[in-house]
């Protein structure tokens, strides 16, 4: 027991302080924090200070690759500029996204329930998933024309295929004995699928979403690298830099586009997956 | 899963008309001459043959044999989740419940959320169904626990929130399949008092399968043994034990050991080959 929290009665018998040591909450949430923290800003350090030891090598001229802190500086001197292409650009990936949801999720779904279309459409989205969403750009864009249709066109390309497979595999990865439950309590058709079968898919469903929102980012920032708009965007201010020569402010760009990659990843998914392994009594007591 | 229509009469025969002299008109589940094969051609297992059986309104029947006798079979022909090859299987009653080993609980809502989730599907009006679900959590002595999930329940309440569901579907006969096959002795012989009480204030009638000839003595009023592949009717015995039975008292253990004989018999004519 850790000095200072109150005991309820005094302690002998070992499993009984065990059960309090893990039941009493006040001190260990700090120290949980603190022990999932030091690890992510050890790694962070020594990321820097590999980053900084290239440069001081001297391999390429500095203006090419600069320091870490001259990039910060840039970072912290556009920030406006970055917030603002950062909301045009996390804009355009929620409407992607949420397009391909939609998609993604009727396709899915009709695919699992149909030999007939899993036969026919299953490998077909797999290829599609496999395809590399850049290809589809000159087509794109000769169809939609040099403007944001031709991007989010192919962020939903991008994204559908990875989120109907994996709601494909969420859906065969059901017990089957949760299916049966369904079927003996008279769920069929529309309420089968609302009741039973997507929450009993959910949890391995999660992977999917996870990967097709990586696959809408990737399709998003080529898109906005190559269809260049009014707008301030995180992609077009990428290649901005770079045609202008602002390395600092290029690399600045690319740190921006990963710190989103972290907060998304960990904010959105993590607190899914968790509350959904919480939910679904997946977690094991102790790391919770 | 294009084969479960919600069937209350099932007839793989073309023929409707049932064999004359038996059917009793008032049982609710007649079982005739149903055999069941899986597979195709010569490959394939002979689950069932020439099983017949009629459970009258309110009683309490249990099936009992080694496995693979196609005890779980028969309870699904009765479920209609499954058709018998030919022969016919009747029910006689609004609908059927089916509930087995596994509580197979939806680990997504909470026990309350299971039964409320039952009633809708049974198509019970949502003002309804508070009340309904609070009565059944109740009889089943779950009330304490509604807002559980099914993970953080032992084993025993998570097959009371099963029974609780079953009976959130308001059949009339009750399909068991070895519902507490997994659970202690302990906590199999208080769900038996529950079961029993529960069977004698709804007047269901219930079809209860199990490996264990002493709960089926201990629940039953007749206990029919079936024989292994394929899986016939040996013998039908009514048990006159007074209840409440207990499960280890000297008059279940007597009789227990009678139906057991004729089950080794059986098995041991089928290893000799018949």
């Amino acid at each position: 027991m850790p000095a200072g929290s109150e005991t309820l009665y005094p302690v002998e018998d070992p499993d009984i302080a065990a059960f309090e040591e893990q039941f009493s909450r006040g001190p260990s949430r700090a120290r949980k924090i603190w022990s999932a923290l030091w690890p992510k800003l050890l790694a962070f350090a020594f990321f820097i200070g590999a980053w900084q030891f290239v440069v001081w090598t001297g391999w390429k001229p500095e203006y090419v690759l600069p320091s870490p802190f001259t990039v910060f500086d840039q970072f912290w001197q556009d920030k406006s500029t970055l917030w603002e292409a950062t909301q045009t650009t996390l804009g355009r990936a929620v409407k992607g996204y949420s397009i391909a949801l939609v998609l993604g999720v009727v396709t899915g779904l009709l695919v699992s329930r149909s030999k007939i279309l899993r036969s026919g459409v299953g490998s077909m989205i797999t290829g599609l998933q496999t395809m590399p969403s850049i290809a589809w750009f000159p087509a794109s864009i000769v169809v939609f024309g040099l403007n944001e249709s031709a991007i989010l066109f192919v962020v939903v390309l991008g994204a559908a295929p990875s989120i109907a497979n994996g709601l494909i595999s969420g859906v065969d990865n059901i017990p089957p004995v949760l299916l049966r439950a369904g079927r003996v309590l008279g769920a069929r058709g529309l309420s089968s699928v609302r009741h039973v079968v997507l929450p009993a898919a959910l949890p391995s469903f999660v992977g999917g979403l996870k990967q097709g929102w990586a696959f809408a980012w990737r399709s998003l920032l080529a898109g906005e690298l190559i269809v260049l708009l009014g707008k301030p965007a995180l992609g077009q201010e990428l290649q901005g830099a770079r045609d202008l020569n602002n390395y600092p402010m290029m690399y600045s760009v690319m740190v921006m586009i990963f710190i989103i990659g972290i907060v998304v990843d960990a904010l959105v998914f993590g607190t899914a997956e968790r509350w959904i392994r919480r939910r679904y009594g997946l977690m094991d007591a102790s790391d919770s | 899963m294009s084969n479960t229509r919600p069937l209350r009469a099932v007839d793989a025969t073309s023929d409707p008309a049932p064999p004359a002299g038996s059917v009793v008109a008032s049982a609710a589940v007649s079982i005739v001459d149903v055999r069941k094969h899986f597979g195709h051609g010569g490959g394939g297992v002979l689950a069932l043959d020439g099983v017949s059986l009629d459970v009258a309104p309110g009683e309490f029947v249990c099936l009992f044999g080694a496995s693979g006798c196609g005890k779980s079979t028969l309870l699904n022909l009765v479920a209609g989740l499954d058709k018998p090859t030919s022969g016919t299987v009747e029910v006689r009653a609004n609908r059927t419940a089916l509930m087995f080993q596994e509580a197979a609980l939806f680990p997504w809502l909470t026990v309350r959320g299971n039964v409320d989730l039952a009633l809708k599907l049974s198509g019970t009006p949502r003002e309804r169904r508070r009340e309904r679900t609070e009565q059944l959590l109740e009889m089943v002595h779950l009330s304490d626990f509604a807002k559980k999930r099914p993970h953080e329940l032992s084993g025993g309440m998570r097959q009371r929130t099963a029974l609780a569901r079953s009976l959130a579907q308001d059949a009339q006969v009750l399909l068991m399949d070895e519902p507490f096959g997994a659970l202690d002795a302990m906590t199999r012989d208080v769900l038996h008092d529950e079961l029993e009480s529960l069977w004698r204030t709804t007047g269901k009638t219930v079809m209860f399968v199990t490996h264990n000839v002493r709960e089926a003595i201990r629940l039953g009023d007749r206990v029919v043994l079936l024989t292994s592949r394929p899986g016939r009717v040996a013998q039908i015995t009514s048990v006159t034990i007074e209840r409440p039975r207990r499960i280890d008292s000297p008059e279940v253990a007597t009789l227990a050991a009678s139906i057991t004989d004729r089950l080794r018999d059986e098995m041991e004519r089928h290893a000799r080959g018949k």
